[in-house]
């Protein structure tokens, strides 16, 4: 165990422990756009910075990849976390002047408008945090997309960008993807993922009837798990 | 004398062996044949020096001076603004510019009858006086050719040579005269600091990795050098590959590393051919492989080509390329020495760092102290390139000024012209100002005035430069080698290269400075590694020493140094224009109109799109720009 401080409150904490989970476990509030507790801490939002202090020495982290250390001193509302977080937030904002997620987010810091010139505003959603990418390799264990490019044009893709062969269409980046910017939808019978130029065939529940789950994900869950041929012939609810 | 017969290849295995093939490669050289060391240094190569070396060759057998001659074909000599360069022993006879034609007469001359011609002798950039011997040319007096000395005493394919002038006795006296902590000790007590840009205490980064947990522990040479006008790392490395291989040896015994890496840029393909062939070499006489030198130490080296992602110089960024994924950094909480490369301790050191362990070793900590400032020890070499009369590579003690390299060694600023700033330290370093050219050169001195060591790159710059333009160029490059991984960096390098773009076109606000100046805090604060955390250093730096030129674009809608086409204007300077028409026949737009001779000519600005064709052609600064 260690004991640090956070925002002038001693806590304890298991050793390998992030500052970031120590906070959230003791109720201290820290935003985060591209962390989930199931994947690997990345760092690439830096919304979760926090100053921290080792004697004299005082500098700014992020929360989510920091080890907590004995006699660490942590702020995470400090005036230079806040207007780091501040530009930040603008910078998303910029990016993503429409995106509804990134606006209330900003809007909670106080900004409306970022500092840019309107004609510098574009209209993404994605803020390329590699949540997607880093679920379906850690979590789903495909692999069907990753980020390409580099600097500014780095994005979430499918290979060479036509339709992602390995996807499952399980969903998992659609579900993990903060701010909406990847675009699913179930049309009675047919999954497609738009992002990854993909459609899947759903299966049909025996008992009620109800398309319930892409058809190559079931397989790839029976495969995987060894089940039996028939595991999937009905949905969660009916069995 | 050649390693390269069959006899010779014999595996050292004591340091007898090695003294011994040392001793009998010193009587191979002692001759009394004159030596030619030509120089075939990657800068040497655009100016014909293959062809030159090759009829050398020809030349001397011709003439018949095979018993009188010896060629020698070498690394870079560190004046590439004069290549080629050929340095003739004895005598230490320096002649530059050489061409095809000037070889039979060099043979004839100089070798033959022992006159110098005249023609091929360096000239003073200031006083214009003729200099025959080498050492006495300013552009090498003010340096201290320490490590890149060696580079004109060898050929860089051949370990003969290397092992002739001392090579591999500091292995040798590391690995059986020293324990790993005397080695560890030694370097810590030299000074000696990381040369790749942030300037580590390399001794200690040894120990922590040496005391880290686990049995498999890597070392890494980053020679990644990928600064815009930046090749010290490249001439060292193409030039003397093996000192470098040899620090690396004597590292990886001291950290206990028994497998080491060599991550050079494939942008680099005589310092990769050099060094691969200096791995072999090294391999063959067994100073690499198991029980080295008889004593019981097992390393193996293997080379890495980088893709050109100037993110990879980034020692986390350089690990992951390595283990072959994205070259994208991590946060360095958790430091390479103690997981670094597939998790385990690693030890990344810089081209040069790794050259300076073998000095340290031979000469010992105390002699290398001498050198330098109290914070920074031992030399620098710098790639000194941009408005200045001596381009080329220089090693330079730690400590002198600013101005002693730009005047003394690097001979003034080029056609006269006025200095206005030097950027030192890459795109990630900073421009400094005509007041600090006093400055002492050494770690601490350049990061206090905003810029910083880095690998070596110095750029001169002279009053034609634009401090605005010159700013948004660097943030252009780091725009697009900025890995993507973090917002500070990928969004906030765009956004300040966007308000530079508007700034430089006339559409800066005065609010302009401000946010770049906030975007320049959080950029520095909280950018997941050191390329986001410095890119706003060119910018810091030319907003602290040249404001005026911002404000002067802003307000005044102006750019003092005649770069930003958007604020400016040519015009004709009718008193000086005789009306020759050179400039009617430049200009791709029709612009200029021929009023007959002896009559200035006559500029449409209407139609003029400022690409500057007139105003280069004109030799009589006719063509003016306000």
């Amino acid at each position: 165990m260690v004991t640090l401080t956070i925002n002038e409150l001693e806590l304890k904490a298991e050793e390998g422990q992030t500052i970031l989970q120590v906070a959230r476990e003791n109720g201290i509030d820290i935003p985060t756009l591209c962390h989930n507790e199931a994947i690997e801490p990345y760092g690439a939002c830096r919304l979760c910075i926090v100053e921290i202090s080792k004697g004299k020495r005082t500098r700014i982290v992020t929360s989510c990849l920091y080890p907590v250390e004995e006699g660490l001193v942590v702020k995470t509302d400090s005036p230079r976390v806040i207007s780091n977080r501040k530009m930040i937030l603008e910078l998303l904002l910029a990016r993503c002047s429409k995106n509804k997620v990134i606006r209330e987010l900003a809007s909670q810091a106080g900004i409306e408008q970022p500092s840019f010139k309107s004609e510098y505003l574009e209209d993404n959603d994605c803020i390329v945090c590699g949540l997607c990418v880093r679920a379906c390799e850690q979590i789903v264990g495909v692999s069907a997309i990753s980020l390409v490019n580099r600097g500014i044009t780095k994005e979430p893709a499918s290979p060479f960008l036509g339709p992602a062969a390995d996807c499952i269409g399980c969903g998992s980046c659609y579900y993990i993807c903060p701010t909406g910017a990847i675009k699913m939808e179930d049309r009675k019978d047919t999954r497609i993922i738009y992002n990854w130029k993909v459609e899947f065939k759903l299966k049909k529940c025996k008992v009620c009837g109800n398309y319930w789950a892409p058809e190559k994900q079931l397989t790839y869950i029976r495969k995987k798990w060894n089940l039996p041929e028939d595991f999937f012939e009905t949905c969660p609810t009916c069995k | 004398m050649s390693i390269n017969t069959n006899e010779m290849l014999k595996k050292l295995r004591s340091k007898q062996d090695l003294e011994a093939l040392q001793k009998e490669l010193i009587s191979g050289r002692k001759s009394d044949k004159a030596l030619i060391a030509v120089c075939n240094g990657t800068a040497c190569h655009p100016y014909g020096c293959t062809q030159v070396i090759e009829t050398f060759k020809q030349q001397i057998s011709q003439q018949g001076l095979q018993d009188k001659t010896e060629l020698r074909i070498t690394g870079c000599h560190g004046l590439c603004e004069k290549g080629p360069v050929v340095v003739i022993q004895p005598g230490d006879i320096f002649y530059q510019q050489v061409k095809l034609n000037d070889v039979p007469e060099i043979l004839h001359e100089t070798i033959s009858k022992g006159k110098i011609v005249d023609r091929l002798l360096h000239a003073d950039p200031i006083t214009g006086s003729k200099i025959v011997h080498r050492h006495e040319i300013p552009f090498y007096r003010k340096q201290k050719r320490t490590i890149l000395g060696n580079n004109t005493e060898i050929n860089p394919v051949k370990i003969d040579d290397y092992i002739a002038i001392g090579g591999y006795i500091a292995l040798a006296k590391a690995l059986l005269d020293m324990t790993p902590e005397q080695i560890i000790e030694e370097i810590k007590r030299s000074g000696l600091r990381g040369r790749g840009g942030a300037g580590f205490p390399t001794g200690a980064k040894w120990e922590s990795c040496r005391h880290a947990p686990g049995d498999i522990k890597y070392v890494i040479v980053n020679a990644d050098e990928g600064d815009p006008g930046a090749y010290a790392n490249e001439g060292l490395l193409s030039g003397n590959p093996h000192s470098v291989l040899e620090g690396l040896i004597i590292g990886a015994y001291a950290i206990g590393a028994h497998r080491g890496y060599v991550y050079v840029r494939n942008e680099y393909p005589l310092a990769l051919a050099n060094i691969t062939t200096a791995l072999n070499q090294a391999q063959q006489l067994g100073l690499l492989g198991e029980k080295i030198l008889g004593s019981g130490f097992n390393f193996n080296v293997q080379i890495t080509r980088g893709g050109g992602a100037f993110v990879c110089g980034e020692s986390t960024a350089l690990m992951a390329s390595l283990e072959g994924k994205v070259g994208e950094p991590r946060a360095k909480y958790v430091h390479t020495v103690g997981k670094g490369l597939w998790d385990r301790p690693s030890n990344l050191n810089n081209v040069e760092t790794w050259a300076n362990v073998p000095i340290i070793i031979n000469k010992g900590a105390d002699w290398y102290r001498t050198l330098g400032t109290d914070g920074s020890k031992g030399t620098k070499i710098f790639s000194l390139v941009g408005k200045i009369n001596n381009t080329g590579l220089v090693e330079i003690p730690m400590g002198i000024t600013l101005r002693d390299i730009i005047y003394d060694i690097g001979g003034g600023i080029r056609e006269g012209k006025k200095f206005k700033a030097v950027q030192t330290g890459g795109p990630s370093g900073g421009c400094l100002p005509e007041s600090l050219l006093d400055l002492q050169v050494d770690f601490d001195e350049l990061t206090k005035a905003g810029s910083m060591m880095g690998s070596g790159g110095m750029i001169v710059m002279d009053e034609t430069t634009c401090m605005v333009d010159i700013a948004k160029y660097f943030l252009t490059f780091l725009e697009e080698e900025s890995c993507g991984k973090c917002v500070p960096c990928r969004e906030g390098i765009k956004r300040m290269r966007q308000i530079l773009d508007d700034i430089t076109e006339g559409k800066g606000n005065e609010e302009d400075i401000d946010l770049l100046e906030r975007l320049s805090a959080t950029l520095i604060d909280s950018s997941l590694c050191a390329l986001g955390s410095t890119a706003p250093n060119p910018v810091i730096t030319t907003i602290r020493y040249f404001k005026d030129e911002y404000e002067a674009h802003i307000k005044e809608k102006r750019c003092p140094a005649g770069v930003c086409k958007a604020l400016i204007h040519y015009y004709i300077v009718n008193e000086k224009c005789p009306g020759c028409g050179l400039c009617v026949k430049a200009c791709p737009q029709e612009a200029i109109t021929f009023m007959g001779k002896k009559q200035p000519v006559v500029l449409d600005e209407s139609k003029c799109i400022k690409c500057g064709a007139c105003y280069d052609i004109c030799k009589l600064e006719a063509i003016g720009i306000k």
